[in-house]
């Protein structure tokens, strides 16, 4: 989808907006960014790629300024500007929308958009203002309404209202898609055309290879901090880009059909909890089977009742209804986690460091925290020679590149720490298995083999939940699929009854009511 | 009861409410950018002691609330270095400052154990204090009385109307995203955290200045404590924190008024003074059983260091 | 400019060399006061740190001085641990005292080793009950701990003047606010003939050695480690938040009673309103200057010790105050959580 307007652009060196010249930044642990060179021209959309960790964000908050270089030059419409910080970026007319937004919870959305702007707006005015410009670029949202009502997408859009608001010449866009819905990345992309026509830049970091070919008029490549190359996406293949942007072709993971399913290992009857947390969301009368010898796979946008179901399914927050739940056959709902270890469950949680291991701890402590009851305990007694045998066993299995099993789990990577944790999880030899973002943050090397270790898991035969926001992945490994929105679960299909768009419209809570046959929206 | 003890009553509670009133909005503010400090106690008495010390000296109490307050805001800003700068955890250097601003104070105190300062007259408002009953207690009181009514209008204005209160409120909620669109949340915190001890400071100077007014040593009492309390019975909401620095001020006096009456009541003195104490227990339980309402009203960030990238 | 970077990562020399860098800090403080007071700083340096050292009784008062910090601080480092804030051991360290004394008083003119054992087991369930108070608020109403344990300090220190005011008072004291003095048979022990230091001394030992096997042998105290450092992941193992505080608190409380039934079993021998001395604040001191190991408590319960000896020589020979032992401990720990930035952080000159 790439006009011809992008290839003339290239062609003019008339118009550079930005440019940045020999820009490094190090860190006492990593080098974030070594001379990196980029050029940004007037109405241009252009992609920084890379993997995770590649150095992308670093380099975009130090055009922000929220971060300073150590080395280098940045020249602005062919001055060399310092950018001291975000406010005399955005004097300049550049503006950010971050990938966890920089928004403020307890605050209106007519608020938080003050926040950004220079001198002491006048809020009646401003909301005005903001009805204006979301209804001339297709982005409804309600200025008046506190920001933590909102969902994720609405939030998405006050960002970007707050930089349109200031007319930027540069827009940076981080990560913009990993929160959508297929449907809602698509209007994005009209919204940011429609900006590039206008004459805005926008600098657009991703790691998905499609999208940047659909919208990305020019792509600069990062490995390692570093850039590999420029390119034209439209000129180039997936493999190719990939190639570049991790050093090899894309691994795959190998996944047969699925052998006989055996017992149901989860069941989940009418499950349904209100949340607590204010600012939470309530699961509605929730039905689910999974079989052993399965992966099932349930998607959604965040926010729509993700946690409060890995929750409610770890015992972190028990239930009131035993019945609800029913592990391996045994009801379940009022158990806490140990007591739902011992009936069989393992659990990989979203976030590794502070939940699912203990950042100042070694990482056989960190074995130690659910793998105790492998012979680790003696009248309550640490055993350490099991302890640390079990870490070891763990950090070679698992292929976790860590400095031995003493090392503590906040000096790993993210990809080696999920390593170890699911090596963890995995080396109990779980009957159920549940995880969730399994390879969120995670490079391509160490998510490809989380998921390859997930398959081998249930070809073991035992049965696998995860729950994931990234579309692409759990078409990759599951075998069934359903959607979770607004607390409520869609009914489940076969992957290979489905494709990722009805999976998508789906997720807007949009699908098939299984007792009429016609569609209701569940949101 | 006649007309004249329930007036006195009323004058004393108010009298009794106003360091309450002072060192708790202070807090307030503290904590609404996210700062816990829980070294109110140590930071009074050092007010106290500075304030008396300079108004025994000086024979001015105004100089005397100055140097109180200069006192407090210097002892936040220790915290502040600690906490803010260096990254030390809030909790144990708040205690840290307890345990060593009443320590100094004390040291400090001792050459004026014995000294007595002369009271400070009351200021009588034209008019108002006419009024029947109330007007009395209310409108002819000690300045710092109306001082603290200043207080609380201005922070509640600043609070809620003005555009650094936002700004203040957004830094205690999510001081990574105040950072990331540009806000020097570690200067913001800095300004909090000794616009709290300089209200702790007058806090403690009113005590040794114009309520007692002498020096006695650990004369503050638990009140720097009680004051924190307050904060969280408040829900983070100023005109709460007067109500119910005025409902504390309230259980004090009448403590004292019974174990001062001649009423012929057998009840240990020590009971009545435990009363306070007890009565903050008490409004913690019933406050936090409801945490839903403690959550939306905390800062989220309440406690938690925060140290930029750059 | 001078500038904090962090550490790739924490460094463990640091996390040794920071209690020294904080003492060396405190040391040059207490200098510039001794300057600032217009003493001689060389001589106010000998007769606080050096002079109450200078003879075996002087060194037997260290001991004894540091006999109820190591009992109170190990105590309390169990809850620190897992983030369990009691702050209020000087109410339950007083609660102990009474405890043991009404034991004691109960018993008076009668023989029997059962009297100080009763009077232990009452001093530690004294300080248990007042403990349990903020525990139980925690658990049932999620009530801040800080906050109740620091306000029933006060609600314990006039249960105790009210004691020794009425029921307590000595019956032939000439109304003076203390008990009797108590009978040798409530009476610990004396370890060293000439000097007042007591079995209390070994029994604290040997808490630090249980307090050491159950923090770093015992799953429990795992449990309790994992609570402290990340709660998130307590949870999500399945460890008892509600167990932890109640552990917790009670192991402080407990502790924090014995030392006071040492107290007023030991060098007091009777009970009056100043039973306490503050050490119940001095050993949160002692338990965070130690980074809450046992080890570290024993030196950093002498440290603490030593100072209020030198408050006591400072007020004899030089004319101070005593609170300047408060001072300096409050110095103490301003100064260590300041160095402490030092593990995580080096500094670096870079220019602006």
């Amino acid at each position: 989808m790439t006009s011809t307007t992008g290839a003339d652009i290239i062609d003019s060196e008339q118009e550079i907006r930005l440019e940045l010249n020999g820009i490094t930044k190090i860190y006492p642990s990593v080098i974030a960014n070594e001379d990196v060179n980029l050029k940004v021209r007037r109405g241009e959309i252009h992609a920084v790629l890379g993997e995770n960790g590649a150095g992308k964000s670093t380099l975009m908050k130090m055009i922000y300024g929220v971060v300073k270089p150590d080395v280098g030059e940045m020249k602005w419409q062919g001055e060399t500007v310092h950018v001291e910080n975000p406010a005399y970026a955005r004097n300049l007319g550049i503006g950010m929308v971050f990938q966890h937004f920089s928004l403020f919870e307890t605050l209106t959305v007519v608020e938080n958009v003050a926040l950004a702007l220079p001198g002491n707006p006048d809020l009646k005015e401003l909301a005005i203002q903001i009805t204006e410009v979301s209804n001339k670029y297709g982005l409804p949202v309600d200025p008046e309404r506190l920001v933590h009502a909102l969902s994720v997408g609405e939030r998405q859009r006050v960002e970007i209202i707050r930089c349109l608001l200031q007319n930027p010449k540069l827009l940076i866009m981080d990560e913009p898609t990993s929160v959508l819905t297929p449907q809602a990345v698509r209007k994005l992309f009209d919204t940011l055309r429609q900006l590039a026509d206008e004459g805005c830049s926008i600098l657009y970091i991703s790691h998905k290879l499609d999208e940047i070919q659909e919208l990305c008029h020019v792509a600069t490549v990062l490995r390692n901090g570093k850039v590999t190359g420029d390119c034209i996406p439209s000129e180039e293949t997936p493999q190719s880009m990939a190639s570049l942007m991790i050093g090899r072709e894309l691994p795959v993971c190998e996944h047969e059909a699925p052998t006989e399913l055996g017992e149901v290992r989860l069941r989940l009857n009418g499950l349904t909890v209100e949340s607590e947390d204010p600012f939470g969301t309530s699961l509605k009368d929730i039905e689910l089977e999974i079989n052993s010898g399965e992966i099932f796979g349930i998607a959604g946008v965040s926010g729509n009742g993700q946690q409060e179901l890995l929750y409610a399914l770890s015992g972190e927050e028990p239930l009131k209804q035993n019945e609800s739940i029913v592990i391996c056959g045994e009801a379940a709902g009022r158990k806490l986690p140990d007591a739902r270890r011992v009936l069989g469950m393992g659990f990989v949680p979203e976030e590794r460091l502070g939940r699912g291991a203990v950042p100042r701890m070694s990482l056989s402590e960190n074995a130690l925290l659910t793998a105790h009851r492998r012979g680790m305990l003696n009248r309550g007694m640490i055993q350490f020679t099991p302890m640390n045998d079990f870490a070891k066993n763990c950090i070679e299995k698992f292929n976790v590149k860590c400095g031995g099993e003493k090392a503590p789990a906040n000096s790993l990577s993210g990809g080696n720490l999920q390593k170890f944790i699911m090596g963890r999880e995995i080396l109990q030899s779980p009957k159920l298995l549940v995880a969730a973002q399994p390879t969120w943050g995670v490079d391509v090397g160490a998510a490809a083999f989380i998921r390859q270790q997930l398959i081998d898991l249930r070809n073991e035969g035992a049965a696998i939940l995860v729950i994931s926001e990234e579309l692409e992945e759990l078409f990759e490994i599951c075998d069934r699929i359903a959607v979770i929105a607004n607390g409520k679960l869609s009914p489940a299909k076969k992957l290979a009854d489905t494709n990722i768009d009805e999976i998508g419209m789906w997720m807007s809570g949009m699908w098939p009511d299984s007792t009429s046959g016609g569609v209701q929206a569940n949101a | 009861m006649n007309i004249d003890i329930i007036e006195s009553m009323l004058f004393a509670t108010i009298i009794a409410g106003t360091p309450l009133i002072i060192v708790a909005l202070g807090q307030l503010i503290a904590e609404k950018s996210g700062v816990l400090n829980l070294g109110a106690e140590g930071m009074m008495a050092m007010g106290a002691i500075a304030g008396f010390a300079v108004t025994f000296h000086t024979g001015n109490p105004w100089l005397g609330v100055l140097a109180g307050m200069v006192a407090g805001a210097i002892m936040s800003l220790l915290f502040a270095v600690v906490v803010l700068t260096l990254m030390g955890n809030q909790v144990a250097t708040g205690l840290a400052l307890s345990i060593f601003g009443v320590g100094l104070s004390a040291f400090i105190g001792k050459p004026y154990e014995s000294a007595i300062l002369e009271t400070v007259p009351t200021f009588r408002i034209p008019l108002l204090a006419d009024l029947p009953i109330i007007g009395g207690p209310i409108f002819n009181q000690q300045p710092l009385v109306y001082l603290s009514w200043a207080i609380f209008g201005g922070v509640a204005w600043f609070l809620y109307k003005s555009r650094p209160g936002l700004l203040l409120r957004a830094v205690g909620e999510s001081p990574s995203s105040a950072h990331s669109i540009g806000y020097p949340v570690i200067r913001i915190r800095y300004m909090a955290t000794l616009f709290g001890g300089a209200m702790a400071g007058i806090g403690g100077s009113f005590l040794s200045v114009f309520y007692t007014p002498l020096w006695v040593e650990g004369m503050v009492a638990g009140r720097g404590w009680i004051a924190i309390a307050l904060v969280v019975f408040a829900t983070w909401r100023p005109f709460r924190v007067m109500v119910g620095a005025y409902l504390f001020g309230g259980v004090m006096v009448a403590q004292l008024f019974v174990q001062g009456s001649s009423m012929d009541i057998n009840i240990p003195s020590q009971f009545l003074s435990s009363l306070p104490y007890l009565a903050t227990i008490i409004v913690l339980v019933i406050i936090s059983r409801d945490q839903n309402t403690v959550r939306l009203n905390a800062p989220v960030s309440l406690g938690q260091p925060y140290r930029p990238e750059a | 400019m001078l500038r904090l970077e962090r550490r790739a990562e924490a460094s463990a020399l640091m996390s040794y060399l920071s209690p020294v860098l904080a003492i060396v800090l405190m040391l040059i403080g207490g200098l510039i006061l001794f300057s600032a007071l217009g003493k001689d700083p060389v001589e106010g340096f000998r007769i606080f740190f050096i002079s109450p050292l200078s003879d075996i009784y002087g060194v037997s008062e260290l001991f004894l001085k540091a006999t109820p910090l190591m009992l109170v601080a190990i105590g309390l480092a169990v809850g620190f641990r897992a983030n369990v804030w009691n702050i209020g051991a000087e109410g339950q360290y007083i609660m102990g005292g009474v405890a043991a004394s009404a034991v004691a008083l109960y018993f008076y003119e009668s023989e029997g080793p059962h009297i100080l054992i009763l009077m232990v087991i009452a001093g530690g369930i004294g300080g248990m009950l007042w403990a349990s108070i903020p525990a139980f608020l925690k658990t049932r109403f999620n009530t801040n701990e800080i906050l109740v344990s620091l306000m029933l300090v006060y609600v314990a220190q006039l249960a105790v003047s009210w004691l020794v005011h009425g029921p307590m008072m000595d019956p032939d004291g000439f109304n003076f606010p203390q008990s009797r003095m108590f009978e040798d048979s409530a009476l610990l022990p004396m370890l060293i003939e000439g000097t007042r230091l007591n079995a209390a001394f070994l029994f604290a030992l040997s808490a630090l050695v249980v307090g050491y096997i159950f923090m770093y042998r015992s799953f429990f105290g795992f449990q309790m480690q994992v609570g402290g450092f990340a709660a998130n992941a307590a949870r999500y193992a399945g460890f008892s938040a509600k167990r932890m505080v109640w552990v917790g608190l009670l192991a402080g409380g407990g502790m924090a009673g014995m030392a006071g039934m040492a107290e007023v079993a030991g060098p007091m021998g009777q009970i009056t309103e100043h039973v306490s001395n503050n050490y119940g604040f001095a050993a949160i001191i002692v338990a965070f200057v130690a980074r809450l190991n046992p080890i570290g408590i024993f030196f950093a319960s002498l440290l603490m010790a030593l100072l209020y000896l030198g408050g006591e020589q400072a007020q004899q020979y030089m004319n101070l105050p005593s609170s300047i032992s408060n001072v300096f401990q409050g110095m103490l720990l301003m100064f260590l959580l300041g160095s402490d930035v030092f593990i995580n952080y080096r500094l670096t000159w870079k220019r602006g």
